[in-house]
């Protein structure tokens, strides 16, 4: 078969184990979500850490995943050009804020990216809106970010300067 | 509402943590559904078509799991999530996760799972952030406002 037919085949089925995974924990359930950040419950014992254990689980299975391409010497993955992540490394503003903004989000609405897509095959009717707004802002936003980040040369000096912190 | 359910939510990590590492080995890319699905539009042409392989997977997973998994573990609901969102709510609260999750590159998969797993300052950051913004949100709606 050939590399790219194996990585699509890969792709959905990472996607669909990712869905059952969120399915068979209820998250995607937004009565979980909010039980699980409702802190002020712990004292009562009403608090829900599902999620805690969703993450742990993920975390204890991903710790050793992610690092299969070290310890096992792959040049690149199985199926697919090259093994991609981040360079990042500095904590800056757009992450603190970005992040910020998404936790109100996400505890105004019960729904983080994943849950609301998977919920598309639940109850697609109630969750349309929110995966069609995420997408677009996302998408805003990523324009934004795009212009922000481009080399300032072809702008005028005052401009410059004077976005320039 | 109490509705600790240990068991299911640990099996249902363990089972993201699958995902994550087929995602990882086979196709060298982070399980982040923001960035996945932030990176979806617009349509490009080359490697792009398999984020739309995955994501057409999660609802697809997300039935698969809803209909098993009951069966299996007595602790799981047979009934589907219910959402009383209003479609102004939804929208609102969409861009904000939308916004959020693009300018804080990650969500509760890219950060919360792998970023973690990594051992990635800006991901342990991350998290910290978004838990304690969430909460308090979740705080102010509970008990403040309502």
């Amino acid at each position: 078969m050939k590399r790219a037919t194996v990585s699509l085949i890969s792709a959905a089925v990472s996607g669909i184990l990712f869905g059952a995974g969120l399915s068979v924990a209820r998250m995607t359930d937004p009565q979980k979500i909010w039980n699980f950040l409702d802190v002020a419950a712990i004292p009562s014992g009403g608090w829900d850490p599902s999620l805690a254990f969703v993450m742990i689980g993920g975390i204890a299975v991903a710790f050793f995943g992610l690092r299969l391409d070290r310890w096992f010497r792959l040049g690149r993955p199985l199926a697919g050009p090259a093994f991609i992540k981040t360079s990042r490394t500095k904590v800056d503003l757009p992450l603190v804020a970005g992040a910020a903004v998404f936790g109100i989000g996400w505890g105004l609405s019960g729904f983080c990216p994943g849950p609301a897509i998977a919920d598309l095959g639940l109850v697609p009717q109630d969750v349309y809106l929110f995966v069609i707004a995420m997408v677009a802002g996302s998408w805003v936003a990523g324009q934004i970010l795009e212009w922000t980040e481009r080399p300032r040369e072809s702008t005028t000096t005052s401009a410059a300067t004077s976005s320039a912190r | 509402m109490h509705t600790f359910a240990p068991l299911s939510a640990t099996l249902g990590g363990l089972i993201i943590g699958l995902a994550t590492t087929i995602l990882w080995v086979v196709n060298g890319r982070t399980a982040g559904i923001s960035n996945i699905a932030g990176g979806a539009f617009p349509i490009r042409r080359g490697d792009e078509l398999w984020r739309f392989f995955f994501l057409l997977g999660l609802p697809i997973g997300a039935w698969l799991g809803f209909v098993a998994a009951p069966g299996l573990l007595p602790e799981v609901p047979a009934t589907l999530p219910t959402i009383t969102l209003s479609p102004v709510w939804l929208i609102g609260t969409g861009v904000l996760v939308g916004v959020g999750t693009r300018v804080g590159r990650g969500c509760t998969s890219g950060h919360g799972i792998c970023g973690l797993s990594r051992l990635s300052v800006r991901s342990f950051v991350a998290v910290g952030t978004f838990m304690v913004t969430a909460a308090i949100t979740v705080f102010i709606v509970r008990h403040v406002v309502s």
